[in-house]
């Protein structure tokens, strides 16, 4: 048998928050004893650019890259993103995504649309897509940045750390002024999940 | 199970850590996508100065020195910084160190943020250097410390190659202590250090003679590896192309290659022995697969895998298995390019530009966004430097036009077109400097734009000597580019706030009317860098849906139910929109 790996897709637009938050679901692994990698990629996708982020963990871990059709979790932190990196999706994968939509330059010149048809495509491909409005929430927070906290907790649900290590994982990549916020956010968005 | 000595680290951490650990005291480089942020972590330890230089050949130089007055350095850059650097490493591996020095290339395989995708192992085979190449930010880290050693066992500079797949992913690292390394300090010695002819030739002979003691070397090192498996299939790979390859053939033999120079060409053909396929898995080049062919033995390479782009576990599996992952795209969304950001100063100076019949020779930088639309202000992109340079040359060509041709066949009027080059603040220091003495002593007409922003914005704001302050956050001399504009003999600077474009309009206009050469400095902190100002709203009663500010390209902007609407979560208060609108709809 294959020894388990779980591999996870988060994607959304540049500065987000995306690489925050495989950063510390990163260190929930790590510190859980597995090994661990994650890439992305810097420089010109922050400039508002379309970024993805890929963690994988495990045994023992050789690619840092995830193949496609073999995520297990993909995170999308805005709709078009989600559906743009929807094919790294295995079968039984999870769709995790805020329903948030930001604009893409092409589309605020008017030289092309915003598609509506998204959650159909995204659900025509699979049945476990989860919608949470966790850019909503955050607002409500006072904060718009929790917006990646919020997820993490939503898709911690799914996961099988314990809560002391995103405790733990939060106060080591986040200021001190804010983790008492995002330890907030993030009890705020395991809230959002139902199993 | 948590171990605190283990940490998660990228490879360019790692690569900080291992220079600190290693006892490394003169670190340099100029910044440079993927290879950035070594230095910006290794300044975070105690005991080892670090700066950033000018350009990538001032940092080699700055580290040679140092590792000539016997201390261990390093020096990094991305890989096209390399080829700035090209000279001094051609003769530092004739002269080598006394200090361990390690040199690192951060490759682009992919192009995630860069001009090309060359390959700079093959800068080890030129320059006669060794050449490693971690596959992970653990090896990152260690190879960084075998780097020192070896520089100094064998009296060579080390490359160590990375791509920014080792860069930019993160993954576990067992974290050791600082070694204290001696100082060996400063002798004079000019057959070592000093490279007249009569000196190199007997450098020459020495370097042949190290390289071949590093090759025997490649050959016994634990760093190339055999890791047994299927007696007849056997992958030799480097770098980051190995953990694809691992995965995807779990049980075959490798050869791991993390020292690919000199090539270790008795352990391949060891290795080689009785497999009855053999594949080579390396990303762009076929650097092994080629000296490996040398040595008549059959490989399966870059015949099936791409010459282009990064590799990764389905372009190695659909290349070399017969099971393909297949997949579908939904390819017809809206691309999601990186933009200028919203307040960004260079989109004030691309407006004034738009609508202006001239050519424009472009650099490298945040500006170079504005060669899209709606800005479409760019013809060129070269390399850092290229704008001035290019734009001379183009000048000096219509010159030399027929009268019938005059510069523009396309144009009807016959007159040659103006040309403008624009180049950013850091990149004026790294390179721009020489141009512009260039164009001033060839008597060019060209208008020179300095879009300085004060930093180095797209390498994520990196100070220059522009600035003021040191990469150890020292206060230093603060150069003004328009003050070095007039050093390198420029009678006409102008300044100008790209923010106050309808002021702008009037001076460009006669500025183009003038002779060159000129320079205009557009001087405006980048947007990211100056607190938000009070965000602007369109007054829909008053907005007509000109569409006039659209067209300064801004992320907070958009066009909803024929009027102009600005996201107040991204608007930063800059007033440019407000500026253009001849409704004063913008407030
Ligand atoms: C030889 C070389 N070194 C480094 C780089 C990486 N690089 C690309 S743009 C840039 C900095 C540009 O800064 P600046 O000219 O001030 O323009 P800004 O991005 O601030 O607009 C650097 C360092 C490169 N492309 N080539």
């Amino acid at each position: 048998m294959k020894p388990k790996i779980t591999n996870i897709v988060c994607c959304g637009v540049g500065g987000q928050g995306v690489l925050l938050f495989t950063d510390i679901l990163a260190q929930v692994a790590m510190s859980a004893g597995l090994d661990v990698k994650k890439s992305e990629v810097h420089g010109m996708a922050q400039r508002g650019g379309s970024v993805i982020s890929q963690l994988r963990f495990g045994e023992k871990i050789y690619s840092p890259l995830i193949e496609e059709t073999t995520a297990d979790f993909i995170v999308g932190f805005e709709k078009l993103e989600t559906l743009r990196y929807l094919h790294f999706l295995s079968q039984k994968g999870k769709v995790l995504l805020d329903s948030l939509e930001i604009a893409p330059m092409p589309v605020l010149t008017g030289a092309l649309t915003y598609p509506s048809d998204i959650m159909e495509r995204i659900q025509a491909q699979t049945n476990n897509v989860y919608v949470v409005d966790a850019f909503k929430l955050a607002l409500e927070l006072g904060e718009a940045r929790a917006q990646n906290v919020i997820m993490l907790g939503a898709l911690s649900r799914f996961l099988r750390f314990p809560y002391e290590n995103y405790e733990q994982a939060i106060k080591e990549n986040i200021k001190p002024k804010f983790v008492d916020l995002n330890l907030k956010a993030f009890k705020l968005g395991k809230k959002l999940i139902k199993k | 199970m948590e171990n605190t000595n283990r940490s998660l680290f990228s490879g360019d951490e790692a690569i900080a850590r291992g220079a600190w650990e290693a006892g490394c005291k003169v670190a340099s480089a100029y910044p440079g996508t993927p290879s950035t942020q070594i230095l910006e972590n290794l300044v975070n330890y105690e005991g080892v100065y670090c700066e950033w230089s000018t350009n990538e050949k001032v940092a080699l130089e700055v580290a040679l020195g140092a590792a000539l007055a016997g201390v261990r350095s390093i020096c990094t850059m991305k890989h096209v910084g390399l080829n700035v650097a090209a000279d001094p490493l051609f003769s530092s591996a004739y002269i080598g160190v006394r200090g361990g020095l390690v040199i690192v290339t951060a490759d682009d395989p992919g192009l995630h943020s860069s001009q090309n995708e060359q390959d700079n192992r093959y800068y080890g085979m030129a320059a006669k250097l060794p050449v490693l190449t971690p596959a992970d930010s653990q090896e990152a880290k260690d190879f960084t410390k075998l780097g020192f050693e070896l520089s100094e066992k064998y009296d060579v500079p080390v490359i160590l190659r990375i791509t920014t797949r080792i860069a930019h992913s993160k993954t576990i690292v067992e974290l050791g202590e600082r070694i204290e390394v001696e100082d060996k300090g400063y002798t004079k010695d000019i057959t070592k250090a000093n490279l007249l002819p009569q000196f190199a030739r007997g450098r020459h002979v020495l370097l042949e003679q190290r390289m071949k003691q590093l090759e025997e070397y490649a050959n016994t090192t634990p760093v190339n590896k055999i890791i047994e498996g299927k007696k007849n299939f056997g992958v030799i790979a480097d770098g980051v192309a190995y953990e694809y390859a691992r995965e995807i053939f779990p049980k075959a033999s490798f050869l791991k290659l993390g020292m690919v120079w000199p090539f270790a060409k008795d352990l391949v053909r060891k290795f080689a022995q009785g497999k009855k396929h053999l594949y080579v898995i390396e990303e762009v080049d076929p650097f092994l697969e080629t000296l490996i062919k040398s040595l008549g033995i059959k490989v399966t390479g870059k015949d099936k895998l791409p010459l282009v782009e990064e590799l990764n576990l389905r372009i190695v599996r659909n290349a070399l298995t017969e099971k393909p992952t297949t997949f579908s795209t939904a390819a017809d969304l809206p691309p999601r390019p990186p933009a200028l950001c919203p307040g960004c100063p260079h989109a004030g100076l691309f407006y004034l530009l738009q609508k202006k019949d001239v050519i424009i020779t472009g650099d490298i930088g945040c500006y170079t966004l504005g060669s899209y639309p709606p800005h479409n202000a760019i013809d060129t992109c070269v390399c850092m430097g290229g704008s001035i340079t290019l734009a001379h040359g183009i000048e000096k060509a219509f010159k030399m036009f027929k009268p019938e041709t005059a510069g523009n066949p396309d144009d009807k009027s016959k007159k040659p077109k103006r040309v403008v080059s624009i180049i950013g603040d850091s990149t004026f220091f790294h390179m721009g400097m020489p141009g512009l003495v260039n164009a001033v002593y060839n008597k060019g007409n060209q208008i020179t734009i300095i879009v300085d922003n004060r930093t180095t914005g797209m390498t994520g704001h990196q100070d220059h000597p522009g600035t003021g302050k040191t990469l150890m956050g020292e206060q230093t001399k603060m150069l003004k580019t328009e003050d070095v504009a007039k050093a390198c003999g420029v009678d006409k600077v102008y300044m100008l706030d790209p923010y106050k474009i309808k002021e702008n309009r009037a001076l460009f206009r006669q500025i183009l009317s003038e002779s060159g050469p000129a320079v205009i400095v557009s001087k405006q902190a980048c947007a990211l860098l100056v607190p938000r100002k009070a965000v602007k709203k369109v007054n829909v009663e008053k907005c007509i849906g000109c569409k006039v500010c659209l067209s300064l390209g801004c992320p907070a902007m958009s066009f909803q139910n024929e009027k102009s609407h600005i996201n107040p979560a991204f608007c930063v208060g800059c007033g440019m929109c407000a500026e253009l609108c001849a409704k004063q709809a913008i407030e």
